[in-house]
Formats: structure tokens, C-alpha cells, sequence
């Protein structure tokens, strides 16, 4: 990879964790759905679009969808999207430090099988 | 059991609807990056039927991960939803009779293997919300 590409795929990585827990901490914030039937969903999504880390979440995913873009044009496929399984790796690291989650040996270990898996699948398309 | 589910339907929506995005861009043609090409491709887009039943697939996707992370931790639902790959290799498989490569399902296999040692932790291990 070039070092622009380096610095994208960096930025990619974060974005997309970041943007994913920065949603995830607002809904935690927001409280579940009292049932999942219709109207108390709607009422549920009425609060996630007033909760601020929802809008804060939304162009963090926006940018990783357009950085995906750009990265697919300047490197092969078959190296972008392995390596963008890292992304299950930093996701589980920011949800322990960041969301506080407890993350057991167990869970880390099927984060790192998953991640494998997603780079081999990629790798043999 | 509830977070099980709602993860399934994640996985189903998200795949449902890039399947059906491909599906409707393939038939939409190669866009040409000249004004004109970018005018016709948005025309195109805006008026294929296929490509809105993608759009309401991907909102359902939006709408279950955030009601599935409302409660469950993202540690949890994150690697679960890689299971999407192995529904894809599978359809790919036995639906659309396509060949899948050794090193294809060796990562299937992992992603499973992956996905069942996550299910088996506590989806919920922060303080519910006040």
C-alpha cells in the first residue's frame, strides 16, 4: 500500500468503528424499545434521531462508504477488502475501552476467528 | 433469544438488500463519470424499482442494528452479523449454482466457528440505560 493509502485505510478503520459505537452509545442512551411491535419501534426511532451521538455516527459512516470508494480505486480489491476485516478487531477494542463492554477471552477469540474468516472469503471470491 | 433473531433479521435485510442493489445496478448499466453519464445513472437509479426495494431492505438493516444495539453490546453484534458471509457463500452455492472456492469455505467455516463462540458470551454485559 502507499502511504496516502495507509493513511485512508487508518482513517477508514476508525471511521467505521467509530461511527458504529457512536450510534450503539446512542441508542444505550436513547433505552430499548419497550416491545418489539410498531408503534413502540417508531417511538424508539423518534428518540434515536433527537440523540446527538446518532448524528455524530451518520457522516463518520458516511466518509468510511466514500474512503471504501476511493481506497477500491487506488488498490487492489483483493487486498482492500481482507484487510478491512481488521475493522472487527478495533470495533471489539472500542467497545471494551470506549463503551466500557466486557469483552471475555471467549468473545475475543470468535472477534479473531471471524475476522480470519471474513479475509479468507474475501481473499478466495 | 430476542437479540438472536433480531441479529438474523439484520444479517437478512443487509444481504437482501446488497443482492438486490448489485442486481439493480448491473441492469442499470456502467456509470460513465461525465455530467451527462452522471444525470442518466441518477435517472436510472431514481426510477428502478429494484433499486428502492434495495434502499428499504438497507433501512431495515439500519433500523434492526440500532434497535438490536439498544440492548445487546456492539461486541456482540458486530462479529455476529459476519454471518451474512456464510448465508452469501451458501446461496452462492445452491442458489445461483456458482463455484466456491476451498479458501472461500475454509472462511466460512472460521466465520461460523467465529459467530458460535460469540453467541455463547453475555450479549449485554454494560448497565442498562437510566
Amino acid at each position: 500500500m502507499k502511504p496516502g493509502s495507509v493513511l485512508l485505510f487508518v482513517a477508514f478503520l476508525l471511521g467505521v468503528s467509530g461511527g458504529e459505537i457512536a450510534i450503539t452509545h446512542g441508542m444505550k442512551a436513547v433505552g430499548e424499545p419497550t416491545r418489539l411491535r410498531l408503534r413502540p419501534v417508531l417511538e424508539f426511532l423518534w428518540r434515536a434521531l433527537r440523540n446527538g451521538w446518532f448524528w455524530a455516527g451518520v457522516p463518520l459512516l458516511a466518509f468510511t462508504f466514500f474512503s471504501l470508494l476511493v481506497l477500491l480505486s487506488w488498490e487492489p480489491f483483493s487486498l482492500v477488502i481482507p484487510a478491512s476485516a481488521m475493522s472487527y478487531v478495533v470495533g471489539t477494542a472500542g467497545a471494551k475501552y470506549v463503551l466500557g463492554e466486557e469483552v471475555s477471552v471467549r468473545r475475543w477469540a470468535g472477534v479473531l476467528l471471524v475476522c480470519v474468516g471474513v479475509a479468507l472469503v474475501a481473499l478466495g471470491s | 433469544m430476542k437479540t438472536l433473531v433480531m441479529v438474523f433479521a439484520m444479517v437478512v435485510c443487509a444481504n437482501a438488500g446488497d443482492l438486490l442493489l448489485k442486481y439493480g445496478m448491473t441492469r442499470a448499466g456502467a456509470v460513465q463519470f461525465t455530467l451527462p453519464g452522471l444525470e442518466s445513472a441518477f435517472w436510472v437509479t431514481m426510477t428502478s424499482g429494484t433499486i428502492w426495494l434495495a434502499i428499504l431492505f438497507l433501512l431495515g438493516f439500519q433500523v434492526t442494528f440500532m434497535t438490536v444495539v439498544s440492548w445487546a453490546d456492539y461486541s456482540y453484534v458486530m462479529p455476529a452479523g459476519a454471518f451474512g458471509y456464510a448465508i452469501a457463500a451458501l446461496l452462492a452455492k445452491f442458489v445461483l449454482g456458482e463455484r466456491v472456492t476451498p479458501l472461500r469455505w475454509l472462511g466460512v467455516a472460521l466465520i461460523c466457528a467465529g459467530v458460535l463462540l460469540v453467541s455463547q458470551t453475555k450479549p449485554r454485559t454494560t448497565e442498562m440505560a437510566p
